[in-house]
């Protein structure tokens, strides 16, 4: 039987009515209309479904909607303002960090998080941290070199993404 | 996949509704293997009891008796433990190696424990140590040694209605050191296609074994002891013939299986290298 639940999603309250075997990931795309965030392999291996819930990744196949409620998700729609892309999302542009585009989304998400804990990773922390994001076209190096153009350290030295 | 889902807010609450639909009920909380699971039809429950609103069980403490780990802690959380770090650093070793980042950040211990799978991550470090489980029940509670909570793949000791709360450590005698290697294709994010614990104990200022505990994951029905290994070395002076000893031993005690992962020969022969390993770098800490 479907319930009715709010969800905060990118600052903005939602009421859904959603089925408990909802996934947040079926629910962001099917009831909010919010398809950045993609689903592909449904076991939590490929990444594709990746958000941040209160600020961690997570992949939102595997998180039930209702388990969703009162925490601040955070999608690849809330980055970036006013249709202006993000430095991250600049960043993974100007690297040629995408091809086909689909690991994209997912792959932006976990590196923000990475980020906001680790303003400056190393590379292998960058590495550790999309360890669960597949992408089957880059073969991963411009998509680290764009995540470590957008640290901190590189920011101020006045290179990378401003 | 259609379940009714429920949400107690007391551990009594979730015993009773666990009781109640014992048989039909499953618990879920970070849901990272229920999930798949539940997709993959290899379960059909028709009650899930969401424990992940019930106060009190997500915890790291110390006490004079020891560590005591709440069931609800993730994975995330035991992997970045700056407690942990200091004084058990190989629990967060081993819960670094479960999955990935996102999968970390919402599976917990408990969860990792009663999915009782033969390769969970955190159970070899945990046996090694030799970890207790509590577990509560309607008639009281039980605290069962965790090398005796695995009954099989994918089952756990718990009976109708129980639920386990709390993961409770000893202080590690002095001079131990602990490693836990993982072997898997991918790394972190494969299961392990073999698992070592190696927690070795050293007579101070020597190269003598005091004490060894070598555990084995995804070798066996269950995460295992490898007694016999253990015995090679205990009460010994270390060396690398010793250890190669021990480590063919602990081989040939290992009961893996054939799988997609890997071969029963294959993963005999990674339980050798990996003792191997795991031994060294413990004794070189």
């Amino acid at each position: 039987m479907k319930r009715q639940i709010t969800l905060k999603v990118n600052g903005v309250e939602r009421e859904v009515y959603v089925e408990p075997w909802w996934s947040l990931a079926q629910v962001l795309r099917e009831e909010l209309g919010l398809t950045g965030t993609k689903i592909s392999c449904e076991t939590g291996n490929c990444g594709a479904c990746t958000v941040l819930v209160n600020g961690k990744a997570v992949k939102s196949c595997l998180l039930l909607a209702v388990k969703a409620r009162e925490k601040e998700i955070l999608t690849i729609e809330g980055l970036g303002e006013n249709g202006k892309l993000s430095p991250l999302q600049e960043a993974f542009v100007e690297h040629f960090a995408v091809q086909c585009g689909y690991c994209t989304p997912g792959m932006i998400m976990a590196a923000k998080a990475l980020l906001d804990e680790t303003p400056n990773p190393s590379e292998e922390e960058v590495r550790e941290a999309i360890r669960g994001n597949l992408c089957r076209c880059t073969g991963y190096v411009k998509i680290v070199e764009a995540i470590l153009s957008c640290s901190e350290k590189v920011k101020k030295e006045g290179g990378g993404q401003k | 996949m259609r379940f009714q889902y429920l949400e107690p807010t007391s551990i009594e609450e979730a015993m009773s509704i666990l009781s109640e639909y014992d048989g039909k009920a499953k618990v879920i909380a970070g849901g990272t293997d229920l999930l798949v699971q539940i997709r993959n039809k290899t379960i059909r429950p028709e009650y899930l009891v969401d424990i992940g609103r019930i106060p009190k069980l997500d915890y790291i403490k110390e006490e004079n008796d020891g560590l005591r780990i709440g069931t609800l802690t993730t994975i995330r959380a035991l992997e970045k433990s700056a407690e942990l770090h200091q004084r058990y650093p190989v629990i967060s070793q081993a819960a670094g190696q479960l999955g990935s980042v996102a999968i970390r950040n919402m599976g917990t211990l408990g969860g990792n424990l009663c999915n009782a799978a033969p390769s969970a991550e955190t159970a070899p470090a945990l046996i090694g140590l030799s970890a207790r489980a509590k577990i509560v029940s309607p008639d009281g509670e039980r605290v069962v040694p965790l090398e005796n909570f695995f009954v099989g793949p994918g089952e756990a000791v718990l009976k109708k209605g129980e639920l386990l709360v709390e993961i409770q450590i000893s202080p590690m005698p002095p001079d131990t050191k602990a490693v836990y290697l993982k072997h898997a294709i991918r790394g972190s994010i494969d299961l392990a296609i073999v698992g070592v614990a190696a927690i070795v104990t050293l007579e101070p200022g020597s190269n003598v074994c005091k004490d060894i505990k070598l555990v084995l994951g995804a070798v066996a029905p269950t995460p295992m002891r490898a007694r016999q290994a253990e015995e090679i070395i205990r009460g010994k002076k270390i060396d690398d013939a010793l250890i190669d000893k021990c480590a063919q031993v602990a081989a040939d005690e290992s009961r893996p299986i054939t799988d997609v992962r890997a071969s029963q020969w294959y993963r005999k022969e990674m339980v050798k290298v990996l003792t191997r390993q795991a031994i060294k770098e413990a004794i070189a800490k």
